[in-house]
């Protein structure tokens, strides 16, 4: 028996019908389809990641050449100074690019893009459970696009205290005059962010839970999914606490509520805030979300780079649950670590300790996923396609980024890197190697099924090699750094003996980071030429198995031209019961029952 | 032609391992460029023993990051498509791998962890003490450091022991202390977070709103050192750097006599003790 045939529609492309401005409006910008909303989020996601990535490179430039005129972007960002990069300015500019990655890009763009955009497709539904809310989530993030552009533009300069936000400097406006009323709209934009990823969440769950086919158990979902589903899971029961103290921020700074402050606190002769509060329980409550979030920014990817791994290894996922397992492990473990980002806060010591244990601990998930990637590779037949390529390129980044984890897990070792360039080589690995790597490994992956066309290998295949070695050039040496002490956040480190030598190779790090950006244009380029120009596919131009790639590409409304019935895991690669080496999750089997049952494993 | 671009593929991904460990080797043999690309000199009793750790993690991680980008490396060399013509290993995992490749890095990790507990505690948690009258007490803090946009405050306790008193002597950004004896310093702030960093005797520590804190350490040798805000505190974060002076004994005292004489004679009225 073959599948089922229903009257769904089947491709619509532009240009088969002219349609009234009415019908764009609301096909094209106010669309509750969750294709459309993906792809919303996709394009305001890569714009940001273009801001945010010119916003590092003022940081660099100053790095490398202190208090000196940074062409091009300095004139254009900071003509009142000459071109200059002013102390001010440069607490903005690190406050404001890691803002713009985190919130604007690496989040929306996993769970916001790829999120909407595969969960219905690769469960089978037509669409998410809740679309109303769905479009809605997509919408929040424009109040928070604008006040974070505005904190950014607000003078005399923007907000200033770094992406952590911690009190006293950021709740009290006499601690940086410089950022009065941009501090307090910055609070505000992170609160958007928040609901909107508060919607997402609650739909994606529903999505997932509710509106799987005919036969698609849980345990046969692809990991991407499973990755997915985690985060929505971590975000719905942090995001709430972020909130809160998002919100007790707000009343610090505007009301004097001094929920962080204590007792008859004065900065700056400013007026004494009564107080009565703990600064450092701001930490507590920002790394309560902001631990589970760095697992919000990798889950998706981890998934993602495990259905691309397996299909351009041409063999199943090597422990499918263990995957399972570990990608909930890390989600649970992930709730009892934040202490480690306060192991010198002033935190009770005890209490660091049971923190480094828990951190140690969450470091056993990372590795068995390492292993079963590379159980993954073991015996396959591998295609170095440009998705394959990024998608390695995860596995052996992210390894260098667990690994320097536990140098900062270990409290003694983290006493001397603590807020040092060690923490920010780490954060790059994960994010950068590992997230950053994986999306545009997923971009070159689904654009068949999102556009229709095929993006150009060998313009891909450059654009990875560029990127590789230059994430490499500006992020390695930052753990050479990070071993001297170097500080993160600071303006001007030279005037210091101990750091005054170490110029050189910070000029040589900022030239990796313009040739990083730079190289992007070839990703810009090869992108919107592609959309128009590429090679036309069908609708499984990867040979894959999972069940989107059954839809024609792109989707029409509805996704799915007939019901799609699963018989199997998503990962049923060089399957001996077909003459193929794809087995897709809806071909009956030839002797009919489902594969599953007859694993030896 | 498919096969050489394979071939080259795999050599690229093992030039991770390879060019990772030789760019910390280089670091570490102290080369052209990469002179003084290490840990800073150390100059504290327990601070040796916190570069142990660094190293000892920086051996454990480093056999790691050698052993998956090696087998990365031949994985790909190995299985790309255009150099094998046999079908996949149609395998769904391995129980025996998996319960070992658990055990053994859980075994490791919870090892590390208890490895390092002991220096943690001697650094955060065994304040050094002093027999006074043949009793053991905690050692008293030699001076008062207050963090303050943007500079270190420093009031050095005196011959009488206590801090807020008067015979108490204050600098600014100069923190001068006697060599090879055990240092007890408090800290503090009085307006937003600061982090009290000594990068050459390891010590950090941030001061908190409302709070005080202990340091403690050994120096172990005379010199001049820094001392860094390692805690973003607004827009001068950057400039907010002291001097650490270490001194013999004799030569601490015969400075603070003199310092504390000037003191005395000048118009300066020391800041009200709370
Ligand atoms: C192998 C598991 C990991 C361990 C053991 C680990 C450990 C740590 C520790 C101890 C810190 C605090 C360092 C300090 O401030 O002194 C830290 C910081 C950080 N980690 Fe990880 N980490 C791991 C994986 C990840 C992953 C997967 C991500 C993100 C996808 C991530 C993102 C971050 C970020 C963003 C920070 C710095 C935050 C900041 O201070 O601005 N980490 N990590
Ligand atoms: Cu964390
Ligand atoms: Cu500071």
């Amino acid at each position: 028996m073959s599948s089922i045939a229903v009257d769904a529609p089947g491709d619509r492309r532009a240009g088969d019908s002219a349609p009234t401005f009415g019908q764009f409006v609301s096909t094209y910008v106010f669309s509750k389809d969750h294709k459309i909303i993906g792809l919303q989020f996709l394009f305001s996601t890569l714009i940001w990641f273009l801001i945010g990535g010119l916003l590092a490179l003022g940081i660099r430039w100053q790095l490398a050449y202190p208090w000196s005129t940074m062409p091009v972007l300095g004139p254009l960002l900071f003509s009142e100074e000459g071109g200059q990069i002013s102390p001010e300015f440069y607490t903005t500019l690190f406050t404001m690019h890691a803002t713009v990655m985190i919130f604007f890009v690496i989040i929306p763009i996993l769970a916001g893009a790829f999120g909407n955009y595969l969960i219905p497709l690769m469960i089978g539904a037509d669409d998410m459970a809740f679309p109303t809310l769905n479009m809605l989530s997509y919408w929040f993030m424009w109040p928070a696009f604008v006040l974070i552009s505005a904190s950014f533009f607000t003078p005399p300069y923007g907000a200033g205290a770094g992406w952590t936000s911690y009190p006293t400097l950021a709740s009290i406006p006499q601690a940086s005059p410089g950022s009065f009323h941009a501090q307090t709209l910055w609070l505000m934009g992170i609160t958007f962010v928040g609901v909107s990823s508060m919607m997402g969440s609650v739909n994606y769950l529903t999505t997932i839970i509710q509106m799987r086919a005919p036969g698609m158990t849980m345990f046969r979902l692809p990991l991407t999914i499973w990755g997915m589903f985690i985060t929505a899971i971590l975000q719905a029961f942090a995001l709430p606490v972020l909130t809160a103290a998002g919100f007790m921020q707000l009343t610090d700074r505007l009301f004097g509520t001094g929920f962080f402050t204590p007792e008859h606190w004065v900065v700056n002769n400013g007026v004494p805030v009564s107080g009565g509060g703990q600064t450092l329980l701001w930490q507590h409550l920002f790394w309560f979300y902001s631990h589970p979030a760095v697992y919000i920014m990798i889950l998706p990817a981890m998934g993602m780079v495990s259905d691309m791994l397996a299909c351009f290894a041409r063999k199943p996922i090597f422990g499918y649950k263990p995957m399972v397992y570990s990608i909930s492990g890390i989600a649970g473990l992930g709730f009892i670590v934040w202490g480690h980002h306060m192991f010198v806060s002033g935190m009770n010591p005890i209490l660091g300790m049971t923190f480094m244990v828990s951190t140690m601990m969450i470091a056993l998930p990372s590795a068995v996923k390492v292993f079963n990637w590379l159980g993954t590779l073991w015996g396959g037949r591998i295609r170095f396609t440009t998705p394959m390529l990024f998608a390695l390129s995860f596995v052996s980044m992210f390894v260098i980024g667990g690994l320097s984890g536990i140098f900062m897990a270990a409290t003694p070792v983290d006493m001397f890197i603590h807020d040092t360039y060690f923490i920010v080589a780490h954060f790059h690995y994960v994010l950068f190697g590992g997230t950053a790597m994986a999306v545009f490994g997923a971009v070159y992956f689904w654009f068949p099924k999102m556009f229709g066309r095929m993006m150009n290998e060998p313009l891909g295949k450059l654009h990875f090699v560029l990127t590789f070695i230059f994430l490499n050039g500006t992020f390695y040496t930052m753990h050479i750094l990070g071993a001297v002490g170097f500080p993160r956040r600071l303006a001007d480190p030279y005037p210091y003996q101990t750091f005054e030598h170490l110029r050189p190779m910070n000029v040589f790090m900022t030239w990796c980071a313009i040739g990083m950006v730079t190289t992007q244009v070839l990703f810009v380029v090869n992108f919107f030429v592609s959309i128009f120009a590429g090679p036309r596919v069908g609708r499984n131009p990867w040979g894959a198995n999972s069940l989107e790639w059954m839809a024609p590409s792109p989707p029409g409304h509805g996704n799915f031209d007939f019901q799609p019935i699963v018989y199997r895991g998503p990962y049923e690669y060089g399957s001996p019961e077909v003459d193929t080496d794809n087995y897709p999750q809806t071909q009956p089997p030839p002797s009919g029952g489902s594969s599953d049952e007859r694993r030896s494993h | 032609m498919n096969r050489t671009v394979d071939r080259l593929w795999s050599l690229f991904f093992l030039m991770v391992p390879v060019l990772g460990v030789g760019v910390f080797v280089w670091a570490m043999a102290d080369i052209y460029p990469m002179q003084g690309h290490w840990l800073p000199e150390n100059v504290d009793e327990q601070g040796g023993i916190i570069d142990g750790l660094f190293l000892f993690i920086l051996a454990l991680t480093g056999i790691i990051f050698v052993g998956t980008g090696v087998a990365l490396f031949v994985f790909l060399w190995r299985y790309a498509a255009s150099v094998r013509s046999e079908s996949v290993a149609y395998t769904h995992g391995s129980h025996t791998l998996e319960v070992v490749w658990s055990i053994i890095p859980a075994a490791t990790l919870l090892f590390i962890a208890i490895y390092q507990m002991n220096a943690w505690a001697d650094a955060k948690l065994r304040r050094p003490s002093v027999v006074i009258d043949g009793k053991r007490e905690p050692r008293p803090p030699i001076a008062e450091v207050t963090g303050r946009q943007f500079e270190w405050r420093i009031r050095y306790a005196g011959a009488d022991g206590a801090v807020g008193t008067k015979d108490d002597l204050f600098t600014v950004n100069e923190l001068r202390l006697p060599a090879n004896e055990e240092i007890v310093l408090s800290i503090k702030t009085e307006d937003v977070l600061h982090s009290f960093f000594l990068p050459n005797l390891r010590i950090k520590q941030d001061v908190v709103p409302g709070m005080k804190q202990l340091v403690w350490f050994r120096p172990t040798r005379t010199g001049s050192y820094d001392i860094v805000c390692a805690e973003l505190c607004g827009w001068g974060h950057y400039k907010m750097r002291g001097r650490l002076e270490l001194m013999t004994r004799e030569a601490f005292d015969a400075w603070y006599r003199v310092e504390f004489a000037q003191q005395e004679t000048s118009s300066f009225e020391p800041p009200a003790a709370e």
